[in-house]
């Protein structure tokens, strides 16, 4: 709860809130961030070994190779949370498996396929981006006003 | 007769017979053994989590129905209530049962409100054969309340797991079986707790304020009992309400004062901190606890089934969490 919202609050529920919170466990945030750190960079690992791979075996440079690797990785991502083990190791791993483009992907299939119950049309379609669409939204919406901002810049400088 | 907020039933009903209905996470769990029916597969068979749910109710219904030596036809009214949005899980099991049904909705309290509900009717002589029951699947309140149950979001050691499973109860006038003595109907308690993560420390408030009213209306102590068992506050609710108590002079004994959130599962289950869920209150409560009764190891038992009134939109909205709680009093 945000600090603004906290002060409204009467002092019953302030002094409870207190008592409660000295009782809720602590979240293991350092652990967290040594797992996140641990699992994404492995998997940033892994994504750099793709690319090794595609630029050794197959006709792409670095700058070709990122497309096909990016594929693959969400391809691994999505098989994964098909067989319902996404989530558990998301549960240890937490910002580790969100961040990559993997969280992405899981984010956007794991909609997928919850809402295959209600139908490939309103099911599937309509909720593939329902935890998704605002990073969508909000990435376009971020790129269009850095783009003006490098347009005014250059303008300016000429 | 009522004293307060709490309704003395003097006819005293009985729960003549009662099943109950697990998943295969409850499959695994130490209270395996007290379950008349344990599913290996979430999906039931069934092409959505929503149907499962709605038929691990009809069959622990139909269960329920069957242990006490009735048809459906006899049961006069259906009480049932569930978490899914417009109680879908109740109200198709009623189509099924196609008895008299009024749907309830009290969130995870919804097994002693029904319960309640039905000793009332009975007692009063509104009814003979009353059916209560209510239902959770643990896939559909994720996708209800959370995220689709394949997202990999990472959950606090605060959050709880939504028990998959149904309860069902007959509660008659006569017959074999404990009998229900009193139930106290819960205030709405809020005390500013947002996080839908914690539900425990949200709920622990509204325990407190029924068990409170259950032994002022009634001027007992609660060495009276055997138990008393919360629904689902879970490990961090459940120690949160063990100390409010105490705080407002009304000490539990440690032995004495269990969570259903806490029996269902075992300590290496990764539930985080403990189950929740309508299931939780009614599988503990249906089958564990009255098996124990009628094993005669229990004498009096008082369940105060916990609820968190939120629903997602309220809660993106930036609503704190109204919570309740009723307490039914079950004797032999």
């Amino acid at each position: 709860m945000s600090k603004k919202q906290k002060k409204k609050l009467p002092p019953v529920q302030q002094e409870y809130q207190a008592f409660a919170k000295k009782r809720e466990p602590a979240r293991p945030v350092v652990k967290n961030c040594i797992r996140a750190f641990l699992v994404g960079g492995s998997i940033c690992l892994l994504g750099q070994l793709i690319s090794t791979f595609y630029m050794r075996f197959f006709d792409f440079n670095e700058k070709t190779a990122s497309d096909p690797t990016v594929a693959t990785l969400i391809f691994i991502a999505v098989l994964l949370t098909g067989f319902g083990v996404y989530d558990n190791i998301a549960q240890w791993a937490g910002a580790g498996t969100a961040i990559p483009v993997t969280g992405f992907a899981n984010a956007v299939s794991s909609a997928a396929i919850e809402h295959r119950a209600e139908g490939l049309v309103l099911g599937v379609g309509g909720n593939m981006f329902k935890l998704a669409g605002s990073v969508i939204v909000f990435g376009v919406v971020s790129a269009f006003v850095i783009g003006i901002i490098k347009v005014i810049l250059m303008g300016m400088g000429g | 007769m009522i004293q307060g907020q709490t309704w003395i039933f003097t006819n005293r009903p009985r729960i003549v017979s009662s099943a109950t209905v697990g998943g295969p996470f409850e499959a695994q769990g130490p209270l395996a053994e007290d379950f008349d029916l344990l599913h290996e597969d979430l999906w039931l068979g069934q092409d959505s989590f929503e149907k499962a749910e709605k038929k691990m109710f009809e069959e622990a219904c139909e269960r329920a129905i069957d242990k006490a030596g009735l048809q459906m036809e006899d049961i006069q009214f259906f009480l049932a209530g569930d978490l899914m949005n417009q109680v879908i899980s109740s109200s198709f099991t009623a189509r099924t049962l196609s008895v008299p049904y009024i749907g309830l909705f009290g969130a995870c309290s919804t097994s002693m409100e029904g319960l309640a509900l039905a000793a009332l009717m009975v007692d009063s002589g509104k009814a003979e054969r009353v059916l209560t029951g209510t239902c959770s699947h643990n896939a559909t309140a994720e996708r209800q309340y959370r995220y689709p149950t394949e997202y990999g979001a990472q959950k606090p050691p605060t959050a709880q797991w939504t028990v998959t499973g149904a309860g069902a109860a007959v509660v008659m006038p006569h017959g074999e079986g404990p009998c229900i003595t009193s139930a106290t109907i819960g205030r709405v308690v809020d005390l500013g707790v947002q996080d839908p993560l914690n539900m425990g420390a949200a709920m622990a408030p509204a325990a407190v304020d029924t068990i409170q009213a259950h032994f002022r209306d009634l001027r007992i102590s609660p060495s009276t009992y055997d138990l008393i068992l919360t629904g689902d506050l879970g490990r961090v609710g459940h120690q949160t309400a063990a100390d409010l108590l105490a705080k407002h002079d009304l000490p539990l004994p440690v032995d004495r004062f269990l969570d259903c959130g806490l029996m269902i599962y075992r300590e290496d289950q990764p539930v985080h901190a403990g189950a929740s869920g309508c299931a939780s209150s009614a599988c503990v409560t249906y089958g564990h606890i009255l098996n124990r009764f009628r094993r005669g190891e229990l004498n009096k038992v008082l369940i105060v089934a916990t609820g968190a009134l939120l629903s997602p939109v309220s809660y993106q909205q930036k609503e704190t969490i109204p919570c309740i709680a009723h307490a039914v009093a079950i004797e032999v």
